[in-house]
């Protein structure tokens, strides 16, 4: 019987060439970089995954080809969107026109705690809403009566960002000397964030350029009260590159504690100007987010001698490998109770596994996401019995793919900066059984008969990480994969039993 | 009424542009026509020797004052100055904030379709310095001034510059059908001025329009705020901006497709003229000069 779709590394070579086929030719050189198939490599395998895989002549952290649709954002949304944003009592300007403010309104689903509009802000909308005489004439007077305003309304602010948009850098306001100015002022953390959209190829420059201003605006900016009164202890741990989605950082923080951990910032979900100001007094920065935050560890390791280590808390058997190594960088009573913390939730995962591994198992799935994601919720998958077919990140840089080859198999799709276009064709030829994506990329894939689910927002769903997010994971990939919708959708009057009638 | 007559004025900064313009367009008046000035320089003195006056009111601050340029009226920015001739300011923010270009852009727009044009011969753009962005090449874009007239000296930058506002009138000719009307050299009294002033015309392949002698009554009357028309109409400096006004007159429509060339043939031009040494002769003259100091 013929194949009627894609499988194997010598499919998925043809395949890639087949999609190619419909560029021009300049474009079709260019996009072919970006797209391979992870081969052998003689390196050790995973210690954790057993895994080891070869995709890192892929080419990334390039400019899209022009005229593609490529679903990456811009640096506004990585600093804006990503990082700053999910601070909850600093107020955060959408400096410039009123499109960016108000089309980011809401942020992505960092939850967090407080009272919205009296002391915690992240999901309200502020913009300076520029006018054509703000662009002639300069924008400053306006943002200085703009945080004014700010500082009378929401007298429990603890800061103000100032994320500029595109035409910032264009006429050359003066945003830094306006926030020394306010500072002054007000007594209140200004930063001025440089992250016009413009600039570099993608998101990623944004988380850059934030991390950078964190470090010149908030952590060298001087002893805070915050900092100063922080005693110390052996045990303090920052959690970076959380943004809280669905509630991600609480369920890891949870396990952190139980282990006996101290949790003094976590960057930037349900974040604080103070957690951020006091994270340099910490012991050991456990990054999650790699790719947006590991400017600011490098940072804090050379200023501070702050050790950092990656971990991920996608499914049970990282989360496990995580904590034991986490628990290694401390003393014997820490790795006792990371044992206890595994112990624990044993039977959690035992129930979990029960109930949906044989739904799942041998399901193939895609990914195409941001960050960590492509690489990192592999593992989940993988306990679930779940194999992935392909993945690919929207701004990943060299050291991503590096990476990647701890996390999936010989012979996997892999595609940088996917364009509309080729992802449809890889789904439609290859037909895996979930794809796991944007709001964007949902409908088209759910209308081509697939099962979807938004592996940035989680599908308003979460936490996925840690124990108690694999659980709600392992329902929602099930929900998805198994839904009985799947089975209506030919018309009735295309089923063959129903027309003979 | 005829065609209404659409001109620019360029150059390098401090050539004399605003000067040049504004007696030639005195003397323009005089011959009958009816002229309005666009001043496109954010200090706002393109008009300051019509009005005997700096205009106070430009486009821009009153439409910052207002709120947006759509709650204003044409009356409300267009001057009367000198034998009724029209100004207007497109004016722009303090040096160092703001985009003036794009208030270049806005305040044009706002003149054009508020119907400023009506009722003219001619419209005069005066363009600040250099063609530092797209706002201030706008009066050379597309439907705006049919002729450029590039005033300069016998100084290298002005020639420099000139060569590159040659550059950008070509970038948008086959676009747009802007032209070239001609150069205007603004006496330095440098050395073989108007030959070198005839050389670069002949390169770039348009007209020396006119040779205007060096003259202190300029001076004495832009002091007074007047042109020398005003000031003085029988001097003989009054006589030359009439022959100006007549030859760029008479040049309608005869603008052409500029040629510019590269710096290095800048150079040899300005080596051919003896204006500039070779590297060769500087260093035989170093070594001289050396020797002399040892001896």
């Amino acid at each position: 019987m013929a194949k009627d779709h894609v499988s194997g590394p010598e499919d998925l070579e043809n395949l890639i060439k087949e999609v190619l086929e419909a560029y021009p030719a300049k474009a079709q050189k260019k996009r072919a970089k970006h797209l391979s198939v992870t081969t052998a490599t003689d390196e050790e395998p995973d210690a954790v995954t057993g895994i080891a895989s070869k995709c890192d002549s892929t080419k990334s952290n390039i400019k899209s080809v022009p005229g593609v649709m490529t679903i990456r954002g811009c640096a506004y949304a990585g600093s804006k969107g990503v990082v700053w944003g999910p601070i909850k009592d600093m107020v955060h300007i959408s400096h410039g026109p009123v499109g960016c403010g108000q089309y980011s309104w809401s942020q992505r689903r960092n939850l967090y705690t407080g009272t919205t509009g009296v002391d915690s802000f992240v999901t309200m909308q502020f913009t300076t809403d520029f006018q054509e005489k703000d662009i002639v004439f300069g924008g400053d007077k306006k943002l200085e009566k703009t945080i004014d305003e700010i500082n009378e309304l929401f007298p429990l602010a603890n800061g103000v960002t100032i994320q500029s948009e595109c035409p910032i850098g264009l006429i050359g306001d003066d945003i830094e000397a306006v926030s020394k100015k306010k500072n002054k002022d007000i007594g209140k953390t200004i930063v001025p964030v440089r992250c016009e959209g413009f600039r570099g190829v993608s998101q990623s420059l944004g988380h850059h350029i934030a991390n950078d201003a964190i470090r010149d605006w908030v952590i060298e900016a001087g002893e805070s009260e915050a900092k100063k009164s922080y005693e110390p202890g052996p045990y303090d741990v920052n959690i970076i590159g959380d943004y809280n989605i669905g509630g991600d950082a609480w369920a890891s923080r949870m396990l952190l504690e139980e282990m006996g951990l101290n949790v003094v910032g976590c960057w930037s979900g349900d974040a604080t100007l103070a957690e951020m100001e006091r994270a340099p007094k910490a012991r050991l920065n456990l990054i999650h987010c790699y790719r947006s935050m590991n400017y600011i560890c490098r940072y804090m390791e050379e200023k501070y001698s702050i050790g950092w280590m990656e971990y991920n808390f996608f499914g049970p058997t990282q989360i496990a490998a995580s904590l034991r190594a986490i628990a290694a960088k401390f003393d014997a009573s820490i790795q006792e109770k990371a044992e206890a913390v595994i112990a624990k939730y044993q039977p959690l995962v035992d129930a979990v596994l029960a109930k949906y591994k044989p739904r799942l198992e041998g399901k193939s799935v895609m990914l195409y996401v941001g960050g960590l994601r492509p690489r990192h919720v592999v593992t989940a998958y993988d306990d679930l019995g779940m194999v992935i077919a392909g993945t690919g990140y929207e701004f990943a840089h060299n050291d991503d793919y590096k990476r990647t080859g701890h996390y999936v198999k010989e012979g996997t799709l892999i595609y940088d900066d996917v364009t509309g276009y080729e992802l449809e064709k890889f789904i439609e030829k290859i037909r895996p059984d979930l794809v796991g994506s944007g709001i964007k990329e949902k409908y088209p894939v759910q209308k081509m008969g697939i099962p979807f689910r938004q592996m940035h927002s989680w599908d308003y769903s979460g936490p996925y990480h840690g124990y108690d997010g694999f659980a709600i994971f392992a329902r929602d990939m099930d929900m998805a994969v198994n839904n009985p919708v799947w089975g209506l959708f030919n018309a009735p009057w295309d089923t063959p039993a129903v027309a003979a009638e | 009424m005829s065609q209404l007559r659409q001109i620019a004025f360029y150059g390098k900064g401090g050539i004399g542009k605003s000067t040049t313009s504004q007696n030639t367009l005195a003397a323009l008046v005089e011959m009958g026509q009816k002229i309005l000035i666009v001043g496109c320089d954010p200090k706002a003195d393109s008009t300051r020797l019509i009005l005997n006056t700096k205009l106070q009111d430009t486009v821009l601050h009153l439409a910052a004052e207002a709120g947006s340029v759509e709650d204003l009226e044409v009356e409300d920015v267009v001057k009367i100055g000198y034998k009724g001739i029209k100004c207007t300011e497109a004016g722009g923010p303090e040096p160092g904030v703001g985009c003036a270009g794009r208030g270049v852009i806005t305040a044009i727009n706002f003149l054009e379709e508020n119907g400023a044009y009506d009722d003219v011969d001619y419209v005069s753009y005066d363009v600040l310095g250099d063609v530092v962005c797209g706002g201030f090449a706008m009066p050379i874009r597309e439907n705006k001034a049919q002729e450029i007239y590039i005033v300069m000296s016998g100084e290298m930058m002005a020639l420099y510059a000139a060569n590159n506002i040659a550059k950008g009138i070509l970038k948008y000719a086959n676009s747009g059908g802007v032209r070239l009307g001609g150069l205007i050299c603004n006496e330095r009294k440098t050395d073989r001025e108007l030959e070198l002033a005839e050389a670069l015309a002949a390169k770039l392949g348009c007209k020396m329009i006119h040779f205007v002698p060096r003259n202190n009554v300029v001076q004495h009357a832009e002091l007074r705020r007047e042109t020398v028309i005003q000031y003085d109409p029988t001097c003989q400096q009054a006589q030359e901006y009439r022959e100006l006004a007549r030859k760029i007159h008479e040049n309608s429509g005869k603008g052409v497709i500029p040629t510019p060339i590269t710096m290095e043939e800048l150079e040899q031009m300005l080596l051919d003229f003896g204006i500039m040494q070779s590297e060769e002769d500087r260093e035989k003259q170093i070594a001289e000069m050396e020797a002399k100091m040892k001896a």
